[in-house]
């Protein structure tokens, strides 16, 4: 290997970076990477980020976490900008013409001094930290919107039809400026505190490993994003099975028609396929708002399952339960509106506001008791903390009994359950419970345990 | 090797009329390099086969193409025997004995190769180009494999072929269903994006050359504007052109609320996408 040494050191443990992050990178891959490293040279940064994101990834998701640990370890440069700090007018003067320009170059330029001029807390000489929140507070970029507008406006006529897309492309233009403003803080961070701490806790996990109960409105928001690929991915994974589950018996007609071409000696038989029983779904999921960014996804993701199963019905429970199944339909064309809507639509409460597992698994048991066949598997989501009521379980009992199969997905970690006022352990002797963290573990689980 | 550097790679598909973002250059430089396959992601209509066919035509190699479905098998992909002619031969030799008919119907006289074996014989330079490997099922992925790392397949009857020449080899995927992890590490891999901007304004202007420069500048805001929606399909690169050329065949010179409006179909596929860009687009109709 003829890599400078320090290379392949560097290499090394951006790998090790990466694997601390889920991304499953073999030998052979750090082996090519290195090669790669080899016939780009070292010349230019981003030919050698499009040569490493090329070896190293698998997918496209994986990309999100590759950039910003790429830059910590191949990083545009050591220390400050060579200028001085600028005062904060010249700064937003010079950063509203390269917004007007949409000039990425000197965009990047602008957010390292702008870091190094208002980022740095900690006593003043050798600060403690640089924070790109503070930057943005001081520096305020979104303020600048109309200001560029206008002078966009002003260069260009500002008359035509793309006239109206202009605020648009600025804010979007802004909000590259603020990721930019982020990664260079994080730069200056990980040369303070080490390149391996900051690459493993600064840098956002792949949406599907963030954990439902702790994700922010816009990981949620990019999670349901992710529900479309997902079901698509399991309904081939279902299909495949259910292919692989079709072992029949011989096909006559077609297994003599197949032999034509061999002569007439039937050489593959041909087993006659079975007919698909599509199963049916019943989906009880608490949607109180401790749990509703974990039950909101689960919906929308069997939502987009549902032409894998004759019938899917969906109840929705706080301490009374209401059937949602309608709401979800029209919740396919807006994702983010759903808890919501069915907060407002669905009756969900009696008298108090947090949520009653007894009552509305009795409730349930008792109201849509029918819903519950020998075809039917049912799905119960839910953390079962029963805020120290009856837990009921001479309901889950009786659910149980009817139906084919009853899982329950828990949002919890399993080592939470069972503490406080969780009634997980009584509710786990009775039906199978998993637990389910992250989008990875419910892709997992679903294409596990959905019935063929 | 077929190219010497990275510049090298984005002139040379340049001339061919495929203009590559920095990121397709250099991972087809690598590919080449490295000696590895390509595996090609993205939304449709970005360019995924038409990488295949610019670098086929840059190396003036021949283009095998695999088109994957479901359902496709061995027999479609790697190679069959020609039984009817195996029978004909087997009546027309009657009088000899059972070890010559043997050895002679199993000889490349009655092989009938399919796309991956054709791709690996002789000596001329190929391109191997598997299209929507995701639609193929699980087991054609285990077939791919030997394919893939040792450039070889085994016939039984004959032994094993191996590569004089290694095709340069791009798979591409929709996505629609996880390649198996065994097959991604055999391969580079390259996502292609929607282009930005500048990159967009220059394939426009490349594939449709009688646009005027401003009106395709137009064309690629609002393109990019809708991108930014969230909508049930967004346009892809296809469509740009696509709606580049209905403008160009329209004689329209500015875009304005009529014309958008009436070409919106070109851009977006379903009716509800239309309602939503266009009350995005224009305010003041709905």
């Amino acid at each position: 290997m003829t890599t400078p040494t320090g290379v392949a050191e560097r290499l090394a443990s951006l790998v090790g970076a990466l694997r601390a992050h889920g991304v499953r990178i073999g030998t052979g891959e750090t082996v090519d990477a290195a090669r790669a490293v080899e016939a780009l040279g070292l010349a230019d940064r981003e030919l050698l980020r499009e040569g490493l994101a090329a070896t190293l990834l698998h997918g496209t998701a994986q990309r999100p976490v590759f950039d910003p640990v790429f830059d910590l370890y191949f990083p545009r440069g050591v220390g400050g900008p060579d200028t001085a700090s600028a005062d904060r007018d010249d700064l937003r003067e010079r950063l509203a013409a390269a917004l007007a320009a949409n000039d990425r170059a000197s965009l990047g330029r602008l957010a390292a001094e702008a870091v190094d001029g208002f980022g740095g807390y900690g006593a003043s000489s050798a600060s403690d930290g640089w924070s790109s929140h503070q930057t943005l507070d001081r520096l305020r970029p979104q303020t600048l919107l109309a200001r560029v507008r206008d002078d966009v406006r002003a260069r260009d006529g500002g008359s035509g039809f793309t006239d109206r897309l202009l605020e648009d492309e600025i804010r979007r233009r802004i909000e590259a400026f603020r990721r930019m403003v982020a990664a260079e803080a994080r730069r200056r961070v990980a040369e303070r505190r080490g390149r391996d701490e900051i690459a493993r806790r600064a840098v956002a996990p792949t949406a599907d490993r963030v954990d439902f109960l702790f994700a922010g409105k816009d990981r949620l928001a990019e999670l349901r994003r992710t529900v479309q690929p997902l079901a698509r991915t399991l309904a081939t994974r279902l299909a495949a099975r259910r292919r692989r589950a079709s072992r029949g018996t011989i096909d006559l007609r077609r297994t003599l028609r197949g032999s034509l071409s061999t002569g007439g000696v039937p050489m593959r038989p041909v087993l006659r396929r079975r007919r698909p029983a599509r199963p049916e779904l019943v989906l009880l999921c608490d949607v109180s708002g401790s749990v509703s960014g974990f039950s909101d996804f689960t919906m929308l993701l069997v939502q987009a399952l549902h032409d894998q199963f004759s019938k899917v019905r969906v109840f929705a429970f706080v301490n009374r339960v209401d059937e949602v199944t309608g709401l979800l339909e029209h919740g396919a064309a807006d994702p983010e509106g759903l808890g919501a809507r069915i907060r407002a639509q669905a009756t969900l409460t009696g008298w108090h506001g947090s949520s009653d597992y007894g009552v509305a698994l009795g409730e349930f048991a008792e109201r849509y008791g029918d819903a519950v066949g020998p075809r039917t598997t049912v799905f119960v989501l839910g953390d079962a903390r029963t805020n120290q009521s009856d837990p009921n379980l001479a309901a889950v009992r009786q659910i149980a009994e009817r139906a084919r199969r009853v899982y329950w997905l828990n949002p919890e970690a399993d080592t939470q359950w069972g503490t406080g006022d969780s009634a997980a352990p009584a509710y786990a002797e009775l039906v199978e419970m998993h637990e389910c963290r992250t989008a990875r573990q419910l892709g997992a689980l679903v294409g596990r345990l959905l019935p063929i | 090797m077929l190219f010497t550097s990275v510049d090298d790679v984005s002139r040379r598909l340049a001339e061919t009329g495929y203009l590559p973002s920095p990121a397709v250059a250099t991972t087809v430089f690598l590919a080449d390099r490295l000696g590895k396959p390509l595996l090609v992601e993205g939304p449709a209509g970005v360019g995924k086969t038409e990488l295949a066919k610019a670098v086929a035509q840059v190396a003036q190699a021949r283009l095998v193409r695999l088109q994957c479905y479901e359902g496709v098998d061995e027999s479609r992909a790697l190679y069959e025997w020609n039984h009817a002619k195996q029978l004909l031969r087997i009546s027309a030799g009657r009088d000899e004995t059972w070890d010559e008919a043997r050895t002679d119907i199993f000889s490349e006289e009655f092989l009938l190769p399919r796309p991956l074996l054709t791709a690996i014989r002789g000596d001329d330079a190929k391109v191997l180009l598997i299209d929507e490997t995701d639609k193929a099922d699980v087991e054609v992925e285990g077939l791919l494999l030997e394919v893939l790392s040792d450039f070889q397949v085994t016939v039984p009857e004959l032994g094993t072929v191996t590569a004089t020449r290694r095709p340069f080899v791009v798979l591409t995927s929709n996505a629609s269903r996880e390649l198996s992890e065994a097959l991604r590490r055999r391969c580079l891999f390259l996502h292609i994006g929607f282009p930005d901007e500048e990159l967009e304004r220059r394939i426009v202007r490349l594939k449709v050359p009688g646009l005027d420069e401003a009106l395709a500048e137009s064309v690629v805001r609002v393109v990019g504007a809708l991108r930014a929606m969230d909508l049930r399909k967004v346009p892809s690169v296809a469509e740009t052109i696509d709606w580049a050329r209905t403008l160009l065949a329209l004689g329209a010179d500015t875009l304005d609320e009529t014309v958008v409006r009436d070409t919106l179909g070109v851009l977006l596929k379903h009716q509800d996408d239309i309602l939503k860009a266009a009350a995005k687009l224009d305010p003041g109709a709905l």
